[in-house]
């Protein structure tokens, strides 16, 4: 299906997009559907945009489901595994993070 | 030969009056005939649905596929266009009449038109294409796996759609519906939903539905592509035209 699942994100960091150049990314769009390039069915997508760039300032990726459970759980663990104070976590934060995984 | 055709990207009237791009097909051979707006899918105005219109064409009919995207990013890559409508919440239902109601004038207004005017949708556009249907005079709508036609979309997504439950009433013209037995997104328990309301209203419709296809089973270049299901379908929607759009 054409799913309708989508969820905005607002995002601070920067992402490397067309003609290979570094932009300010401030949105992300995470949503589950159609893929225009990967050969799945349906795949999670996510794109790192800037808005005020223009359509065209935007990361894709299509990842099937259980490869972006896969890149979550890395993302966690990464994250878990820095300085809190680093990773802009508090101790408590930072436990049950820990717990999650 | 008579499946020589010619396409183009032009603009178009679309809904209040907006200027938006459209891509059109067109048979060579001289005659009167019908039109058939093509609806793209949610992941855009592609080149897969752009294959669709000129087959339309190449059928005798003249074909036209409005940009339901063409607002959120004038120009930009269909892909890039996709993804900025879909952030910022998704096509209106209202404003998707308003642009298949220009499309469907501008097929109308040309000096080959016998008058007649067909829509048909995929996925997303499926859903659209009774909505074009409820709300528009057309000759005959297709539905092809269209979601939430009937059905409750979940609450909890950010693009808010409702099902057409309280549309179907008012639909004008005869549809003809296709679908997978394996899909989900319409299930085939709602694919018995709408054909309990069609009969209760007596409506005209006609419904395929097949064994060992899923969803998108007409995209050739998608994994759950079914040869068997998209040369029936194919079939059946070029006798559903031929009846409806023809003469």
């Amino acid at each position: 299906m054409c799913t309708y699942a989508t969820i905005n994100t607002e995002l601070e960091g920067s992402a490397k997009g067309p003609d290979s150049a570094w932009f300010g990314v401030t949105r992300g769009t995470v949503y589950f559907d159609h893929p225009v390039h990967a050969f799945a069915e349906h795949t999670l997508n996510i794109d790192f945009a800037d808005p005020a760039r223009g359509p065209g300032a935007r990361v894709a990726v299509e990842l099937t489901a259980a490869s972006a459970r896969e890149l979550v759980a890395a993302i966690e663990s990464v994250l878990a595994s820095a300085p809190a104070e680093m990773a802009g976590l508090s101790g408590s934060q930072a436990a049950v993070v820990a717990q999650q995984l | 030969m008579q499946d020589s055709l010619t396409a183009d990207t032009i603009t178009i009237a679309g809904d209040g009056g907006d200027e938006i791009e459209a891509y059109i097909a067109r048979p060579a051979r001289q005659d009167r005939r019908g039109g058939v707006v093509v609806i793209h899918h949610m992941p855009g105005y592609d080149r897969a649905t752009k294959e669709i219109v000129r087959r339309f064409a190449t059928l005798g009919y003249d074909s036209i596929m409005p940009n339901l995207h063409h607002r959120d990013a004038p120009g930009a890559a269909p892909d890039d266009a996709a993804a900025a409508s879909r952030a910022s919440g998704g096509v209106p239902d209202a404003r998707l009449v308003g642009d298949v109601g220009g499309a469907a004038a501008h097929l109308r207004s040309l000096e080959s038109s016998n008058g007649r005017v067909g829509v048909i949708g995929y996925c997303s556009g499926g859903r659209q294409s009774v909505l074009a249907a409820c709300n528009l005079e057309l000759d005959a709508a297709v539905d092809c796996y269209g979601a939430f036609v009937t059905g409750t979309p979940p609450p909890e997504y950010a693009l808010k759609i409702t099902n057409l439950v309280d549309q179907l009433p008012s639909l004008r013209c005869p549809l003809l519906g296709l679908f997978g037995n394996e899909d989900q997104h319409p299930s085939p328990a709602q694919v018995d939903e709408l054909e309990a309301i069609l009969n209760r209203h007596g409506k005209a419709y006609e419904f395929h539905r097949y064994d060992g296809a899923g969803h998108a089973f007409f995209h050739a270049d998608g994994p759950r592509y079914s040869p068997a299901a998209a040369r029936d379908g194919w079939e059946r929607i070029e006798h559903f035209f031929a009846t409806h759009l023809g003469g």
